[in-house]
């Protein structure tokens, strides 16, 4: 028998080229994998900005875009992993229930926004809006975020290595944000907290997860000061 | 009362303002009593040209009946064939529009599925998702996708028969909801995603796309995680009915609902309901206008709702063009709410049965835009679905009976030429003859 060449890559690992066999083809393979599919490596060559690459998908898959993508990549995920090796345009892992989207460019405006559970890490910046009206997500990022962000945040927690922008939280419920850099601004109702024991655990964990080499203490807290929570006439003014 | 003051001079009659009105000071007095703006549920109270301002007139010598209860008349509709793999079926034409769990309580949105099916219809779910009352007893269950994202998950999305982009409503062009604390039960909490108790906000725009160059790509993603099996409607407010008719259809939509500003609310500010919008009836030509534009007309089908609640509306509306509509408040007087039963508690609450419109406060009598269990138990959805269903019947007959006297064999052939208007208002809007008259304000060619 003949020696075989040495493999490129991981056996099992099945590469689309995305320019070839088209969003809808690329979309429907994805997701006619099962839970127990062995078909759990997925690589997405010549994205281009295509939007709505790797959205909702529901098996626990890694799939690998190489390059940046365009609206809304890996919307509404459940259980994949979804690598983009590029920047990510809006509304990136837009209402993601569960999994992981690691983006290793920076992200558009809209991340993560409405987003359930799950985890999103930017290894980049992070647009303005990021983490808008969250409900239950976690999103990592390395850099700054930009203005608006976790707007209306229900839960969940947003973690920012860097810079917040301008009226961070605005009109937020229970979502957490951790920052360690600088804050331009707060948003109506957001207002600076107490970082207690359990908060450094719940940042440390999150951190670990991304795999971001920072020091909890650095970072402070900020949520709601649920003033807003019922209407009030003397709170009009807010805004 | 004394007629003459102590030295015999008369009194003059008094006198009411026509402006400062006996609403309006209680508006006032109200404002005053709770620095809050009123917040309450329903569309446009106020009167409006509408489709009473209509008439069919019924066949005659250059026109020839069809023999009611012999001659059929058709009344199936066809939605979303032009993207979806698997359009929607309806044997009505008679929708039921999006409706929150939350709003409603989870028995009134089971009686909604039971009505509608038996009828042959859909049902549309609200801000507060789907629940398992409503998907297991609707045949065809629309799901709306709104910009709070209440409750919003890829499962049932998956499960929708339809999915409904809701960009704004009749009761409030441009505005969000509220759902006041008192309604926050730790299930509508839990359903999304929030303390309970606390006054909650649905958003007035999507949060992850503005304008028809992103809707066009938000509606690729829907239909990539579905499959594109099926169809995708874009809910339009009745602001610019011609330009968002348009942009809806160029960013891909199988279909548009088109709601005027006496469709009914939840809960929002009085001053929107009343002051922002159009009335049904100025909505739907320039809609139709646009989907004629296009090519489109009959192709990406017009769902008309707002103050839809006879087959007469449902004949007239289908006349100007329209290829289905939706009810709301209909739907609920049908189910019970505002029963003239319950009027001593309608008093109790400040109301009278048939004006009450506090159903963000929780506190129907009637148990259907509650969540309040012990009311709830007040209302059967059984026997609430089987009125739902009759009435459904009775609107799709009466639309028979005009469409048959019309000689038409099957509602979509009513036309605005079978239309003439009882006032110039009506003419206008509808594009149709006043009558007695070959002419209506703005025909091309008559100089006006």
């Amino acid at each position: 028998m003949r020696p075989q060449p040495p493999p490129k890559r991981p056996l099992n690992m099945q590469t689309i080229d995305l320019t070839e066999v088209g969003l809808r083809e690329t979309n429907k393979t994805l997701h006619a994998q099962s839970a127990d599919t062995n078909q759990t490596a997925w690589e997405i060559v010549n994205p281009r900005g295509s939007h709505a690459i790797a959205c909702g998908l529901d098996a626990p898959i890694e799939v690998t875009v190489k390059g940046s993508t365009g609206y809304y990549c890996g919307g509404m995920n459940q259980q994949a992993t979804v690598n983009i090796h590029g920047s990510a345009g809006p509304g990136t892992g837009e209402n993601i229930m569960s999994g992981k989207i690691v983006i290793e460019g920076d992200a558009s405006q809209y991340l993560g926004a409405t987003g359930h559970g799950g985890l999103i890490v930017v290894k980049g910046n992070a647009s303005s809006r990021c983490g808008i009206s969250m409900k239950g997500v976690n999103i990592v990022v390395q850099g700054n975020i930009g203005h608006m962000s976790a707007f209306m945040g229900q839960s969940g927690n947003l973690v920012v290595c860097g810079d917040a922008g301008d009226a961070l939280g605005d009109s937020c419920y229970e979502a957490r944000f951790f920052v360690r850099g600088t804050v331009k601004s707060l948003g109506a109702d957001c207002e600076k907290k107490e970082m207690r024991p359990e908060h450094l655990e719940i940042l440390k964990g999150l951190l670990d997860e991304a795999g971001f080499d920072a020091d909890p203490s650095e970072f402070t807290r900020y949520g709601s000061a649920r003033n807003l929570y019922n209407f009030d006439v003397d709170n009009a003014a807010a805004y | 009362m004394n007629k003459h003051d102590e030295k015999g001079i008369p009194h003059t009659t008094p006198r009411q303002s026509a402006t400062f009105t006996q609403d309006v000071n209680s508006d006032i007095r109200r404002a005053a009593a709770t620095g809050i703006y009123d917040i309450r549920g329903g569309g446009a109270k106020r009167k409006v040209p509408s489709f009473d301002d209509l008439l069919f007139m019924g066949a005659s010598i250059s026109r020839y009946p069809l023999e009611g209860y012999r001659e059929k008349c058709e009344t199936s509709v066809t939605i979303g064939g032009l993207h979806a793999e698997n359009p929607i079926e309806l044997d009505i034409p008679i929708t039921i529009a999006g409706m929150s769990f939350g709003a409603l309580s989870g028995p009134a949105k089971e009686a909604l599925g039971r009505g509608a099916s038996a009828a042959g219809t859909s049902t549309t779910t609200g801000d507060g998702g789907m629940t398992p009352e409503e998907r297991g007893h609707s045949n065809k269950l629309v799901y709306q996708y709104l910009p709070s994202r209440y409750g919003m998950n890829p499962d049932d999305l998956r499960k929708a028969d339809a999915i409904e982009i809701v960009v704004g409503q009749g009761a409030k062009p441009g505005g969000g909801g509220m759902l006041l604390g008192q309604k926050i039960s730790d299930r509508v909490a839990h359903m999304r995603n929030l303390p309970k108790g606390i006054d909650q906000r649905s958003a007035c725009r999507h949060p992850d796309w503005t304008g028809p160059d992103d809707l066009e790509i938000k509606i690729l993603e829907l239909r990539e995680i579905t499959g594109w099996k099926v169809p995708i409607y874009v809910k339009v407010a009745g602001a610019r009915p011609y330009y968002d008719t348009t942009l809806a259809i160029k960013a891909g939509a199988d279909a548009v609902v088109l709601d005027g500003m006496q469709g009914g609310t939840a809960a929002t500010q009085d001053v929107f309901i009343e002051h922002v919008g159009q009335p049904t009836l100025a909505i739907i030509r320039p809609a139709v206008q646009a989907l004629q534009d296009l090519g489109m007309h009959r192709k990406v089908q017009l769902i008309l709702s707002g103050g839809i609640r006879t087959g007469a509306d449902v004949a007239k509306a289908m006349a100007l063009g329209a290829d289905a509509v939706a009810i709301g408040t209909a739907a609920l007087i049908a189910l019970g709410d505002n029963d003239p039963k319950w009027e001593a508690e309608y008093n109790a609450l400040g109301t009278t049965a048939g004006a009450y419109d506090d159903w963000h406060e929780g506190k129907d009598p009637a148990g259907i835009t509650t969540q309040d269990p012990e009311l709830m138990k007040r209302f059967d959805p059984i026997e609430g679905g089987r009125r739902l269903r009759n009435y459904l019947k009775v609107m799709t007959l009466e639309a028979q009976t005009i469409a048959r006297a019309c000689g038409k064999n099957h509602l979509h052939n009513l036309e605005p030429e079978d239309l003439v208007a009882l006032t110039m208002e009506a003419a206008a809007m509808a594009k149709v003859p006043l009558a007695g008259t070959d002419w209506y304000p703005g025909k091309p060619g008559t100089g006006f």
